[in-house]
This record gives structure tokens, sequence and C-alpha cells, in this order.
């Protein structure tokens, strides 16, 4: 949230673009120079601008412009400290304009771990091109060279004097390219960077200051509801409106099978939706029960030839369709002015709602703009604009402001899933450990981490795509999780085949990764791997993950209770390794955070559908992880300066389940092969 | 039907019209433009909603306006007290007990409950006591250290 309080700006300056409920909520000014340049910023072609991503106002204070959004990972955090090392400034002079599609340049979207990669350096580079601007601008002012003056702490400084940069900048826009070689700081040097700066605005959450996309209120704005069918697939018989219609302060919508309605108060909306009387025809729709099978379909890989003189194993391993039940469901407010459309909506990916809203209303993308508070949580289950469009489609009808928020049976029900997915995976192994064949064959999931990070000679591994019965879609870290359990369970399964210790079978075969091996062995210590042996009812385990430049080892002891067959992870030790740490504590924040998202997938979450009804589509029914499940949890950063820093909001989920698993054969000789693991009782 | 009811919240008295079987987080978000009370679930499971009832922490999205009447409401906006945060609030600060932060105003709401019927809690109480609540991000092991400082603060001020 930006409000005017908090930066304070002279309207003579800069020019107030828009004020949305009555100052509730977000009031984006837009400094001088920088109007002009918005229009340019439309679509893919990242600009190569500084004036683009970055502005320097005449109070020295620094707006970094960026399309990635804040879901609770930290980003603007993140962001505030690249800006702040590069121009040598404290963070408390940035402020960080994020997912505003009229104000910042064209993003993909916030997911694949891409900001610490991409948006960091980004960022940084602009920042670092400003300060050579800046210094620039010093050497000619003052008929110097820019070699001899230094930068501190906002200031250009030199024999002649110095300037602040608010001066230097004068509230222009910096026209200057950014220079792809301009020097940055090394990690090494870093002195905001790679220290834990405490999230930004933090204070605004702890207070309920902090308006979310749901707590957006308008002045005259209704609550829209959209009539849902029955089941998926099902076509609208007949519909009598009649009585929600003669409800006092209701609208009703009817358009087509899009039928809504909208009210002072989401009470009132939600009676008008009971007060609708409509017949369905239902379509026919498959189950969970047989998800596997409809999965794989009709294509069974046929085993390999494999060598004679070796064990050859194959097995399958299947998991379930998971939610990501962020704990702010979908929600937006659309308000229209003549033609255009402003959306205030929590999604990652505010480039993408755009044109989906454009496409919807028929109208074209200039007029609408998406605006992103920062949101409760996505975990990659936001990329899509639903509420955005439905918000839109009743406010226009109605004419008026209006705000959709779906209920949590929505969002469990009309978002999409983690997909459900089969993996067989045929191998064979010498006695030495020396792996000989390794093939994995793919259902409906997909290929992320599917290659072995493993030595073996010509892998064979692919993904088949399959018709999927539910809306399925991104999630944190993707179909890695699971191809990493199906890996990492049919690695154990082969280390106690041949009688090799787990941890040696995998450091054995690793030769190719050295960081891979690095987290194991940090966590085998920490652990007590070799030194230490599980009491009667427990087991340990252990498995290993590489995604998107991550590196995670995660050793469990869980302990089995005999009459329940309940598993429960006592205690878990994670390494991860990332590159270069650009803030310690939000990187452990991630990590114990992906850790215990893990769980749920590993020991609960599976989603139940019988003829296109979800369910379990409630919270009372779905079970996530919660405080009482959670493990003496031990967190070991490995900082390698030296590597560019890679982020960290997926990879460290993709261990756990592996280890559980493990740690369960450990402690009962039984192997559970599907996600969420369940022993037979 | 609309009916007009006083409610009292953090302190200040409200005059309310509205059909008291709606539900008491409706009207303090959507009335009362308190919208630091979340909705997470509707139906009593993630805690989000958790305001003080009559100092009892207490689901308002399963909790009617009716059965609100004549008890006295805090919500998270009624914990700061001249511009000094809860303790619970700057202990969330202090151990970083946060990502997205939607959950954290049930957390503490939840957490002040606690506190106030047992102001010195072992970890298992806490655990015991705030599992109804959900943080899908996975902050639990922050905020059990985050209330266990806020105790003991509390306990230091007395
Ligand atoms: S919203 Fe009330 S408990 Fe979830
Ligand atoms: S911080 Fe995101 S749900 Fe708790």
């Amino acid at each position: 949230m930006i409000s005017a309080e908090q930066h304070p700006i002279e309207l003579s300056r800069r020019k107030l673009l828009k004020v949305l409920g009555s100052g509730l909520l977000v009031a984006a000014f837009v400094p001088e120079g920088l109007a002009n340049l918005i229009d340019q910023r439309r679509g893919p072609q990242l600009p190569q601008v500084v004036s683009a991503w970055i502005h320097v106002g005449t109070d020295g204070k620094v707006t970094v412009l960026t399309g990635k959004v804040e879901v609770g990972q930290n980003a603007r955090t993140s962001l505030t400290q690249a800006a702040a090392e590069e121009l040598h400034i404290s963070p408390e002079s940035v402020r960080v304009i994020m997912g505003d599609t009229d104000l910042v340049p064209y993003d993909m979207g916030t997911f694949g771990s891409m900001t610490t990669p991409n948006m960091v350096p980004q960022i940084r580079r602009a920042a670092a091109s400003a300060r050579e601007a800046l210094v620039d601008i010093a050497s000619k002012k003052w008929g110097v060279d820019g070699k001899t003056l230094r930068v501190e702490n906002g200031h250009v400084i030199g024999q002649k004097g110095s300037a602040s940069f608010g001066e230097l900048a004068s509230g222009k826009a910096i026209s200057a390219p950014i220079d792809a070689a301009v020097a940055l700081t090394p990690a090494t040097d870093w002195k905001v960077l790679g220290t834990s700066l405490p999230k930004i605005d933090a204070r605004e959450f702890v207070t309920g200051k902090h308006v979310y996309s749901s707590d957006v209120r308008i002045p005259g704005m209704l609550h829209g509801k959209v009539l849902r069918a029955p089941s998926y697939g099902a076509k609208l018989k007949s519909i009598d409106t009649s009585k929600a219609k003669a409800m006092s302060g209701v609208h009703v919508v009817e358009e087509g099978e899009f039928i809504a309605v909208a009210a002072p108060t989401s009470h009132q909306a939600q009676q008008a939706i009971y007060a609708i009387k409509a017949e369905w025809t239902p379509a026919e729709q498959p189950s969970s029960k047989d998800i596997f099978k409809l999965l794989r379909g009709n294509e069974q890989t046929p085993a390999p030839q494999m060598p004679a003189d070796v064990p050859q194993i194959g097995d399958t391993y299947t998991c379930a369709y998971i939610a990501h039940v962020p704990l702010e469901p979908r929600a937006a407010v659309a308000e229209w002015k003549g033609s255009k459309v402003t959306i205030q909506t929590g999604t990652q990916r505010p480039f993408g709602v755009r044109p989906e809203v454009a496409t919807a209303l028929g109208i074209p993308e200039a007029d609408v703009r998406v605006l992103v508070p920062d949101t409760g949580s996505g975990y990659g289950g936001k990329h899509s604009g639903e509420t955005a469009i439905e918000a839109a489609r009743i406010a226009k009808a109605v004419g008026k402001a209006v705000s959709v928020v779906w209920t949590r049976q929505e969002e469990f029900s009309f978002a999409y899933f983690r997909p459900a997915g089969v993996d067989q995976i045929y191998s064979a192994v010498k006695k030495d450990g020396t792996l000989v064949t390794w093939e994995c064959d793919n259902y409906n999931s997909g290929p992320p981490g599917i290659e072995t990070p493993y030595d073996v000679e010509s892998p064979r591994v692919q993904s088949h795509p399959s018709h999927s019965p539910l809306r399925q879609g991104s999630y944190r870290c993707l179909g890695a999780t699971f191809n990493n359990f199906a890996r990492e369970t049919h690695m154990d399964r082969l280390a106690h085949e041949i009688g090799m210790d787990s941890l040696e079978f995998r450091l054995k075969n690793l030769q190719k990764m050295p960081r891979l091996q690095a987290v194991l062995k940090a966590a085998a210590e920490r652990f007590g791997w070799a030194t230490t042996k599980a009491p009667a009812g427990h087991g340990y385990g252990l498995a290993c993950g590489t995604d998107k430049g991550g590196y995670i080892a995660t050793f469990v002891e869980v302990a089995v209770d005999t009459d329940t067959k309940a598993i429960r992870v006592v205690r878990a030790v994670n390494t991860f390794e990332c590159g270069a740490i650009l803030n310690p504590d939000h990187l452990r924040n991630q990590i114990e955070g992906g850790v215990l998202m893990g769980l749920g997938g590993a020991l609960f979450e599976a989603i139940e559908f019988e003829n296109g009804r979800i369910l379990n589509n409630r919270l009372s029914r779905y079970r996530v992880p919660r405080f009482s499940d959670v493990p003496k949890l031990e967190t070991i950063l490995l900082d390698r300066k030296d590597l560019p820093s890679a982020g960290a909001g997926e990879a460290p989920i993709m261990a756990i389940a592996p280890a559980i698993g493990n740690a369960v054969f450990a402690a009962t000789n039984v192997r559970l092969k599907s996600m969420p693991l369940r022993l037979p009782t | 039907m609309k009916s007009s009811t006083e409610l009292e919240i953090n302190s200040v008295k409200h005059k309310v019209e509205a059909d008291p079987s709606t539900s008491l987080l409706e009207v303090i978000r959507q009335e009362l433009g308190l919208t630091g009370t979340k909705y997470g679930c509707g139906e009593g499971q993630c805690g989000a909603c958790t305001v003080l009832l009559g100092g009892q922490p207490t689901r308002s999205c399963i909790t009617t306006l009716g059965e609100a009447v004549g008890l006295p409401i805090t919500t998270i906006e009624g914990l700061e007290k001249n511009g000094r945060l809860h303790p619970l609030q700057q202990a969330f600060l202090d151990k970083a007990a946060l990502q997205c932060g939607y959950c954290v105003s049930g957390m503490i709401m939840s957490a002040a409950g606690l506190l106030a019927s047992n102001p010195t809690p072992s970890e298992a109480q806490i655990v015991e006591h705030m599992s109804g609540n959900i943080c899908r991000c996975g902050g639990y092991p922050r905020m059990v250290a985050a209330i266990k400082e806020a105790a003991e603060a509390m306990e230091g001020q007395k």
C-alpha cells in the first residue's frame, strides 16, 4: 500500500494519477516525467531506460517500479534492499510500487522463483545505472571528472562539494539507459543486501491496517456473488430470479449462463443467491477413485531391456490433486470510470489478468488497469483472474464499484489444483551402488524435476500429458515435488536393495552435483545420521532435491502410532543453499514455510471428487498443517557468496515428503508410494 | 429483517442496522469498516476471524450479530494503545512471525485470549490453544516463539 502520509510529496511537482477508495486504499502518485513513459512500457520488451524502473524524487526518496507482486515471500523487502545497495542509500529512502499495470514495466508474473535471479539483478542494474547517471550530472555541473567523485548516503561528493540525489535529479526522469555491464557491488561487500532487513510495512500487518484486495472499500461499493452450477459441466435448464429481484437493495445480473447478484453487504448478496431458483442438467464426470487409471490411460510403457546380471526394480508412484488454500481467497474490486475499469485484485499475474479481463469484457487492454495490493498469499494458486472478471462484469452491469470475494468453498471448487500424477520408474543398480539404468515416465503432473541429478549413463525420462478431469495449474514447485518424491523414494528403495546406507548411495551418485552433496552432508551432520539410532517405533529418513537453482536436503525422524498408524514427524533438519543469500531471516522463513506446507501434501492433503463435485471443499474436510503438526524444525543455511542468488520460494518444499516416506519405511518396513502418505490400518 | 442494535467495539459504541442473523464478521468488516478481522473459511476452522467477545477468543464468522449483543468486543484494531503496540504485536514483529500476514490478526487475537486466561503458558499449552488457527504460510514455529516472548514481556510489566 502506498499512502500519501508515508511519502509526503509536493503536488506541484508530481501528478496525482488516481486516488481510489477516498484515500482508504491506493493513492498512487506518478512522479513527473514518469507518466509519459507509461505507454512505452506496455508489452513484453523489458524497457532499458532507468526511469522505467527507478525514479529519484526531489526529496531524495527513490521509487522502484516492478511488475512483481508481494504475496508473503517478501519480494518487496528484497527489491528494496537491491535498490538501496546499489544506490548507497538507506532502505528507508526506498519505496517499491508493485504490480500496477498502469505504472510498472510489463512482467510475466510472480512465479517460478524468478524475482531473485531476474528482478533483483534488474533492479540492481537500474539502481547502479541511476547512481552513475547522478554522478554524471554532478561531474558536468562541477566540471570535474566523474572518477574523482564518490557516492555516499544519498549524496554525490567531490572536492567542490556535495549534492543530494534529490538536487541532482531535480524531479526529472533519469533517461539514461541501463548499462548491462555497470559495476554491481560484489556480495562480499554488501551492506544492505545480505542482511536481515525486516519485512517492509510489517507494522501494517500486525495492526490489521494493511488493506488486502478483500478489504478494499469504495464509497457506494456493492458486494457481488455469482450463482454456481452444482457440479462441473452442468448446464442451466431454467432460472427464476424474481424473488431475488424483489429483495431490497439487490441487483440481479443475467447474461446468458452468468447469473450474479450485487447487494450492499455480502450477507444480503448471499441471501439473494439462495433466493434464486435454478435447474441444472448435470454432465457425466469422473471420480477420484478412478483417477490414476484415467490419467495413465491406455499408455503402458514397456519395461526396458536391462542387463541380466543386476537387480532390476520397477515401481509406480502416485500423487493426488491438492489445493493451494491461500488463506485470503480470491478477491477483486472493480470500479468503472467511463470506458475504463480499475481492478484491485490479489493475483500473481497482473499483466496476465489485464488481457483476461479485456477479452472477457470485450474492451481494449489499455482500458483495464490492474493493481495488486500485497496479497494474502498465492503459492502458485493465483495466476488467474476469475474474481477480476466477475467483479468487472457485475460492476459494469450495476453501474457501481463491486467487490467479489470468493468463499472458501468457491476457492476449493472453482480455482485450480496442483495436478495429480503417476510416475513409472524402471531402474537397475549394481551391488557397488552404480546406477545402470534409470527410466521415468510421468503422466499428467508434468516434467518439472523429472531429470535425475544422479549419475547414470543415458537416463530416459518422459512426461506424458493426460486429460485431467479437474482444472489444474501451477503450484509452489509444480510437478517437481512429486517427481522428486518418486525418485527419492525409489533411490531409498535401491539403497536398501543392495544393502548400502542411503546417504552413502546418494553421495556416491552425485559426483557432478557438489552443491547437492554439500547440503546432504551438512544436514546429515546436524541430524546425527551416522551417529544416532531412531528409538523403537520411530524411523529416520532423508531426501534431497534441486529445483530452480536451490538445493535442499531434509532429514526427518518420524513416529508411527502402533494402533492408529498415524504418522507424526518429530524432527526435521533442513539444509538449503541458493547462492549468495539476500536476506537470511526471510530465507529461513521461506524454508520453514515451504517445509511445513510440504508436510500437508506429504501427510494429509488430497482432493476427493465424485460426479463433478469436490467432496471436501471446506477446511473441516480438507486438512492442512496446524500448530500441532509442527516438528522440531532446524534450518541450516549455506551461504555461497561466490554464486549468483537463486529463489527460495519453491525448492524447500520438495524433499519433505520422500524423507518422511523413507523414515516410515525405516520404522515399519512398509514402503509408501503415494502422496499423501498413509499407512494401511 | 434489519433491526437496530448497539455494539461496543474497542470501547466505542456503534449503532448497527442489520439482520441479527448476519455474522459478526460481516458486521465488523462491512458495516463498521474494521477490516483487520479476516475471513478465511466461514466455518470456524481457520481462526482468521478471531475477536475477543466478552474477553473470550471467538470465531466471529460463526457468531451472529444477535449473539454478540451486550458483550464488549475487541478486534485487532483495538490492541494498539496511544501508538504503542500490544506486546503480542511487538513480538510478532520481533520474531518476524508473518509472511503474507493474512492470518496474523486472528493469531494475535487468539493468543491475546490465551494470555488473558493463562499469562504463563507452556509451549504445549500454546500449541494446543493455537491449533484452531491456520497459517498457510507455515509461520507456526515463529508464532510460538512470539507468543512466549509476549507472555514474558507482559509478566515483566506487571
Ligand atoms: S473465517 Fe472464521 S474461523 Fe475461518
Ligand atoms: S502469514 Fe500467510 S497465512 Fe499466515
